[in-house]
């Protein structure tokens, strides 16, 4: 073990590779066309492979994802979300890929054996992954927004309906050297820039909830989560102990 | 098109014949008799069709995977057979039959799939039993197609038999660490293959004396082997691989036999199977019902991408 | 047709720098962007590829358009085009 690890980040992110990638999952077998099928499940696994080198820098993969309660989950309440419609999911695609893609860039090129130094190497290889994850959903928020006029509304409504869930996103986390607001803001630039692009307004609402409590880098998630849960969990906490 | 004399017809039939005997392959815009066609497009489509709808008890369990080492390999093992249904219907396109042909066919039930896909997944080790035993059978089909006469099915064959064995290897190190797993997993396990081992023996189709398309099938090199003679070889594989595995075969008769130098074993329930095949088994229903719902579902999907084709001038007539 | 229908795409892959793109089989796509990029996740899965084409089914233009030629003869009569055709004295190398 190294201890350079910071454990905070690695759980946050890994939360969050583990939780979008179980929910992109969930579309086997029922997405809108077979490519779809294809391009859907190569995201959940490029997710769910961040996910186990993450968990697995601070501890057991399986224990940390099977074995937690919900509260102690670090994942940001954006991914947790039901997958709606396939606009809702593309949506939240658009959202988190952005996310992710700014912020594995700064951690890949910070390099060094800073306090983020375990990470670097995580970042540089998926940097590239949602840099396509990125683009998937950008060609899809295009389609959908300036398609038909269907398409446009419910890609709008999806847009507006997960919008409160992007602040949150920037709440630094502890152990990783970046700058939030200016991460923040080119998020802000990238995301508008594509809904521009697909005929889409940017959602004006608020871009957190006000719970002053927090949200999910806080353990503090919202109801569908535990539910989501209890089904991850269930067959790994019928058998303890067990391997498989 | 000029009318075919009937002298040019017996020299494409003459060509077509002397290509297969000589173990040539058939490309798509050669001549081919239509019942040939026919014939090829319907085992395609099914086959494709079995891939698609085979997704969905396997996909039953990704969210409930219990390690993240299995989900992966779960979704991966997915993903792939909507691969292999993509290159299937692309396949089948080479005929001159459209996809969305081929998929209204089978949400309308006027085209099957394999039956086997009809049973449920009960628990975890159905998993390790479907990669096991029905992709084991599968292979089993699949690898003599790898060398069916018509050039764009046997390479897509090619190419799916390279990933099944994947998929087998998985199912079967499944199977294994549930058997050497604690009692109530090993229960789970030897319960699996209770359950899905006579529907695999099914899947070969039924008796050669039975089946109504071997015959000519046969001839054209569509087919290489006979229904039975398939389903032997299956299980003279199975049976040690069971022992290796601890786990046991549902199966009294089941025994060497010196002479032939193959595994007797007991009669196969063909009731059960012509039932299932017309749609009375446990799953026939919500199998199409998932398909059909996430094709109309998709509907406004896949038109908003065209119509933004179209508007941007990128898509082509 | 229906609206929702979307065109057949041909896709080549080069599997490795120094090989040209061979045909690999087709799917389906709205545009060419799409196409390109179900080409990605649907033939290159496994790293197969490091460079692909994707060519509208329709553009592709065939020999022998007319559908009748039993088979295309290919110039089995000119054997003197393939190497084997000559006959090399034992123990000559690298011919």
């Amino acid at each position: 073990m190294t201890a350079t690890v910071p454990t905070a980040a690695a759980l946050a992110l890994g939360d969050d590779a583990l939780v979008l990638s179980h929910r992109l999952g969930e579309w086997a077998g029922h997405a809108p066309v077979l490519e779809e099928e294809v391009a859907l499940a190569n995201i959940a696994l490029d997710l769910l492979g961040q996910a186990r080198v993450l968990l697995s820098l601070v501890g057991d993969e399986d224990e940390l994802a099977y074995l937690r309660e919900e509260r102690a989950f670090r994942n940001v309440q954006l991914v947790e979300q039901p997958n709606g419609d396939f606009a809702h999911t593309i949506a939240r695609q658009l959202y988190f890929s952005t996310y992710q893609r700014l912020l594995y860039g700064r951690l890949a090129a910070a390099g060094g054996d800073g306090e983020g130094g375990t990470l670097t190497g995580l970042a540089g290889k998926a940097v590239k992954e949602v840099a396509y994850h990125q683009d998937h959903a950008e060609q899809w928020t295009l389609r959908l927004g300036d398609g038909t006029a269907e398409s446009h509304e419910r890609m709008s409504r999806a847009c507006t309906a997960l919008w409160r869930f992007t602040g949150e996103l920037f709440q630094p986390v502890e152990g990783l050297d970046v700058d939030w607001r200016e991460l923040e803001s080119d998020w802000l630039a990238s995301v508008s820039a594509v809904l521009e692009r697909a005929t889409l307004t940017v959602p004006d609402g608020p871009r957190t909830g006000a719970w002053s409590a927090g949200a999910g880098r806080q353990g503090l998630h919202t109801e569908s989560f535990g539910r989501m849960l209890a089904e991850m969990q269930h067959l790994h906490r019928s058998h303890p102990g067990a391997s498989w | 098109m000029t009318a075919v004399t009937a002298d040019t017809q017996e020299a494409y039939q003459a060509a077509f014949d002397a290509a297969v005997a000589a173990d040539e392959r058939i490309e798509p815009r050669d001549w081919m008799p239509e019942a040939y066609r026919a014939t090829l497009v319907r085992q395609i489509a099914q086959h494709a069709h079995s891939e698609i709808i085979g997704m969905q008890p396997e996909a039953n369990w990704i969210t409930r995977a219990p390690s993240l080492r299995r989900k992966a390999i779960l979704m991966a093992k997915v993903q792939d057979e909507a691969g292999h249904g993509l290159y299937l219907y692309s396949a089948a396109e080479t005929l001159g039959t459209g996809r969305d042909e081929l998929l209204d066919k089978l949400h309308t039930g006027r085209q099957k799939y394999s039956s086997i896909f009809n049973y449920p997944t009960l628990t975890w080790a159905d998993v390790g039993a479907i990669g096991w035993l029905v992709d084991g059978a599968a292979i089993t089909n699949q690898v003599p197609l790898c060398r069916c006469s018509y050039g764009p099915y046997a390479r897509a064959m090619v190419r799916i038999c390279k990933e099944e064995s994947f998929h087998q290897r998985q199912g079967y190190e499944s199977l294994l660490a549930l058997s050497r797993g604690t009692p109530e997993q090993h229960a789970m396990a030897q319960d699996a293959v209770n359950r899905w081992w006579w529907p695999s023996l099914m899947m070969f189709g039924p008796p050669d004396d039975e089946s109504s398309h071997s015959e000519q099938s046969m001839a054209w090199k569509i087919k290489r082997h006979s229904n039975d003679e398939l389903r032997q070889r299956f299980v003279d594989i199975c049976v040690p691989q069971a022992e290796a595995l601890g786990l046991s075969l549902p199966d009294p008769d089941l025994r060497w036999n010196e002479e032939r130098g193959h595994y007797d074993f007991g009669p196969i329930d063909w009731t059960e199977f012509w039932d299932v095949l017309k749609g009375n088994g446990p799953c026939n229903e919500q199998r199409i019902t998932q398909r059909r719902r996430a094709h109309e579902d998709g509907a406004w999907v896949r038109e908003a991408a065209a119509a933004y084709a179209a508007k941007h001038g990128e898509a082509t007539a | 047709m229906t609206t929702s229908d979307w065109p057949l795409w041909e896709v080549f892959v080069r599997s490795r720098r120094g090989l040209s793109h061979t045909h690999a089989g087709s799917l389906h796509a709205p545009d060419a962007q799409m196409a390109l990029r179900n080409a990605r996740d649907l033939y290159t899965r496994r790293s197969e590829g490091v460079s692909i084409w994707v060519v509208p089914s329709t553009e592709i233009t065939a020999s022998s358009p007319d559908e009748k030629d039993p088979f295309f003869e290919p110039s089995a009569d000119k054997p003197y085009r393939h190497p084997t055709f000559y006959e090399v004295p034992e123990g000559v190398k690298n011919l």
